[in-house]
């Protein structure tokens, strides 16, 4: 191994820098003003955090084997592709900035606009800004409504009036059929002729790992006889591109998935909700990590007074039912911030302390599941004989606890982040249409459906926004607990799972 | 055994203390009364003879901890701490902001509730055992494989879909029943067959999974390899016992919701428009009525404490082996 003299943290470390001088100083040389959420903050901790533990990690014979057996499984890997286009998807909606207002005579310095928008808003341009008056379906022209115009011969009529931008380069209604097959087609191919170009590309990077001829590579992959199945990868890349250019084809003169009550096109805001999603799914876990591992291996390494007063907090905590202490304490925050508006300087501020706190409330009421686990398990490891050991050597019992216990429960840890995830995302969902989830004025697949189900009662039914929640929320949620399965599997096949 | 169980209830009563200083924490020492006053009579104009008044109407005029301008004792039970969170502990919960009595609402909204989650729960363990049971025998082969796969996509749906699809495909499409309501008596059947139908599908996923992986640890013991080799069918070894035995952790795990059953389905009930606890409790979150809302927190308590009891006896109940000490 020529590769020893490099650190593990080498790529990491490089990877980071460039993000956060990227964080820096792009915005200046664009000239926008870049706007620091404490959601964003944390995300890009996260993101950095999980490239260091994976550089580590890969060090480490005896780490690195259970994800060896992960990379090995086809469904995992599938899931794994899906769950990053998620992830890619969040991570270009968590940069946020404003943009300048253009220049007034005489104006001195530039002025930014109020409006906070993301790198994601800039991709998505034309579904953003393609806002129609109320309801209309997928693929529509006319709106849903009919509506009384006056006509140029003075009489009045009601019809469903075109829309401003839903198939409005068409002026002939009979062509729309034929644009829209003609716009699928071309993404359609667009979408294979990139993932033909994935598939070059892989070939020749593993035909240099395996130094093999390039066509090789090409049919061995083709084939399937590799060790981490991309063919399956490949397919569910290929897929999810073609999926992705029909509708960025499509989505340049129509509504996709419809418009909403005020307008907004319904694919817009379900890409928007992938953010929040991951938000809760993941910062949930961080926040209450620490607490619980910490809690946990103490109370299962000291006993005594410290296990009991530990138990103590985490029967308390566990006994009351969750909905309902997320629920006082989301109130109780609730109040607090309609009382104190002076604390915020703009409503994306507000909305994204009240997503942090909605994080910080899930976590609260979701470590004890984990504190109990690692007090089990600490309970086991203590009579090991390198722990007796340790002891013996006249070692601290927070070197012991850092150095031996932490290492052999981290297994654990893992296994209940990964479960918990989809949990989470499904979660708020439903906190979201009690009243005690995201802000209203969030973005999530909850609002989404809360503002949807009535609609069901309309004649003709509006179903497109919860069919658009339901594909987003359910590719996510899928993707995730299959992934999750593997994890599992890989890393600790005895784990009974958690009663539903 | 009785000592155990009189120990354990003694054990209770810190937690339901620790619980009732949370409570009390959030409500009344994160926002003091004058917030929330200000809260429900809007945050602008108001008056702060309004907030009194607001707050004198529904008994949070008194102090939070210690009143000094009482006598004796007084100085002690004439404190919100004492008259809104230590009563509680007599089940006593007040009157709710619109000035109903709660005990009595909880009381007449129990029934619905029971009507509904007691046949989602034991139905829903039903069907769950069968179709792990269909799983555990067909283990490893394709019919397993496939099974469990459609038991994740069962378990990647939001419970809300579940609850809009059925809705709107039995109610709305095929009008086999009212959407929503409820009537008393005999009446409330057809109002609850949809309700009860959508719980125990969208509990279907996961519920067979984790019984599926319990059955096939017990499979794996020796007991049964013994009872396959005194040459008994695959199914009378499934059915005598594997299923008798398995019936432990299955049924332990379930004794915990039982007293929560009480509680009633949030979603469910609040979707279908069922008069029970569930929608009782989103409604008061959804008025910001705090004082239901403590009290259903303390009753949530009290009940998930009382199941983890019911538990441990019924692990001595069904396995001997287990001796409470």
């Amino acid at each position: 191994m020529a590769k020893r003299s490099r650190p593990f943290w080498l790529w990491p470390a490089v990877t980071v820098l460039i993000l956060a001088l990227a964080w820096w100083q792009l915005p200046a040389q664009f000239g926008v003003r870049p706007v620091y959420l404490w959601t964003d903050r944390l995300i890009f901790l996260l993101l950095a955090g999980a490239l260091f533990l994976g550089g580590w990690i890969r060090r480490r014979e005896h780490l690195r084997q259970p994800w060896v057996e992960v990379f090995r499984q086809r469904r995992a890997m599938v899931a794994l592709v899906v769950l990053l286009a998620f992830v890619i998807t969040g991570l270009l909606d968590s940069v946020h900035y404003r943009k300048p207002l253009p220049m007034v005579d005489g104006q001195q310095g530039v002025q930014y606009s109020v409006e906070v928008v993301t790198l994601l808003d800039e991709l998505l341009g034309t579904l953003r800004e393609g806002t129609e008056k109320t309801y209309s379906a997928p693929f529509a022209m006319t709106q849903l409504a009919r509506e009384t115009v006056t006509l140029p011969d003075g009489t009045q009529s009601r019809i469903r009036p075109r829309l401003r931008h839903g198939g409005a380069h068409l002026t002939d209604p009979s062509q729309r059929g034929r644009d829209i097959l003609a716009s699928g087609l071309a993404g359609a191919a667009i979408g294979v002729g990139l993932t033909m170009l994935v598939w070059l590309l892989l070939g020749a990077i593993l035909s240099r790992r395996w130094q093999t001829s390039w066509r090789a590579a090409l049919t061995r992959i083709v084939h399937g006889r590799t060790e981490v199945p991309w063919r399956a990868i490949l397919v569910t890349a290929g897929s999810l591109l073609v999926l992705m250019a029909m509708t960025a084809l499509w989505s340049r003169h129509w509504h996709v998935f419809g418009t909403d009550k005020v307008g907004e096109d319904v694919l817009y805001l379900a890409i928007k909700s992938i953010r929040t999603g991951l938000v809760i799914g993941t910062l949930t876990t961080l926040v209450m990590l620490p607490f619980a591992i910490l809690l946990g291996i103490m109370a299962g390494y000291f006993r005594g007074w410290v296990d009991d007063i530990i138990q103590y907090l985490y029967t308390t905590l566990s006994s009351i039912p969750g909905v309902l202490l997320i629920a006082a304490a989301v109130l109780s925050i609730q109040v607090y911030i309609a009382n104190h508006p002076d604390l915020f300087e703009t409503a994306t501020d507000r909305a994204d302390l009240r997503l942090l706190a909605l994080c910080v409330i899930l976590g609260i009421t979701s470590w004890t599941n984990l504190c109990r686990l690692l007090r089990g398990e600490t309970f086991k490891l203590r009579e090991m004989d390198y722990i007796q050991a340790a002891t013996a050597f006249g070692v601290g019992h927070f070197t012991i606890l850092g150095r031996h216990v932490l290492p052999n429960v981290l297994h654990i840890v893992l296994i209940i982040v990964v479960l918990d995830f989809s949990g989470l995302v499904l979660a708020e969902a439903v906190l979201s249409y009690v009243g005690v989830g995201v802000d209203p004025s969030t973005i999530s697949w909850g609002n989404m459906i809360n503002g949807a189900r009535l609609e069901l009662a309309r004649e003709p039914v509006v179903w497109w926004s919860l069919a658009a929640a339901f594909v987003f929320m359910f590719a996510l949620v899928l993707s995730a607990n299959l992934f999750a399965d593997a994890v599992r599997d890989a890393f600790d096949p005895r784990l009974r799972e958690q009663s539903p | 055994m009785f000592a155990y169980i009189v120990r354990r209830v003694l054990y209770a009563i810190p937690i339901l203390i620790g619980v009732n200083l949370l409570t009390f924490t959030l409500f009344f020492v994160v926002n003091s009364p004058d917030d929330m006053a200000r809260m429900h009579l809007g945050v602008k104009r108001v008056t702060p003879e309004a907030i009194e008044k607001w707050k004198a109407e529904r008994g949070y005029d008194k102090p939070l901890l210690y009143n000094e301008r009482a006598e004796g004792l007084q100085r002690f039970t004439a404190t919100i701490f004492f008259e809104k969170s230590v009563s509680l502990f007599a089940f006593r919960f007040g009157r709710a902001d619109d000035g109903r009595d709660i005990a009595w609402d909880i009381r007449q909204r129990m029934w619905p509730s029971l009507a509904i989650a007691i046949p989602t729960f034991l139905l829903g363990i039903l069907v769950n055992i069968t179709f792990a049971m269909l799983l555990a025998f067909f283990r490893a082969t394709y019919i397993d494989v496939w099974g469990v796969v459609l038991c994740v996509i069962l378990m990647s749906i939001s419970t809300l879909f579940y609850i809009i699809g059925g809705q709107y495909m039995v109610g709305k499409l095929l009008h086999l029943v009212p959407i929503s309501g409820y009537d008393s008596g005999t009446n409330a059947f057809k109002f609850l067959v949809l309700p009860i139908v959508i719980g125990i599908i969208s509990g279907i996923g996961a519920g067979t999974r984790w019984y599926r992986t319990i059955f096939l640890e017990e499979i794996n013991k020796d007991y049964v390899r013994t009872a396959r080799a005194k040459g008994l069918s695959e199914l009378r070894v499934l059915f005598r016992h594997v299923l008798k035995n398995a019936m432990i952790p299955i049924l332990t795990g379930a004794v915990v919701i039982i007293p929560l059953l009480f509680m009633g389905s949030l979603l469910l009930e609040s979707f279908f428009g069922i008069p029970g606890l569930g929608s009782y409790t989103i409604d008061a979150i959804q008025a910001q009525d705090f004082a239901i809302v403590r009290a259903m927190v303390f009753l949530g308590s009290v009940l998930y404490i009382v199941g983890l009891v019911l538990t441990d006896i019924s692990y001595t109940l069904v396995d001997p082996r287990v001796r409470l000490e």
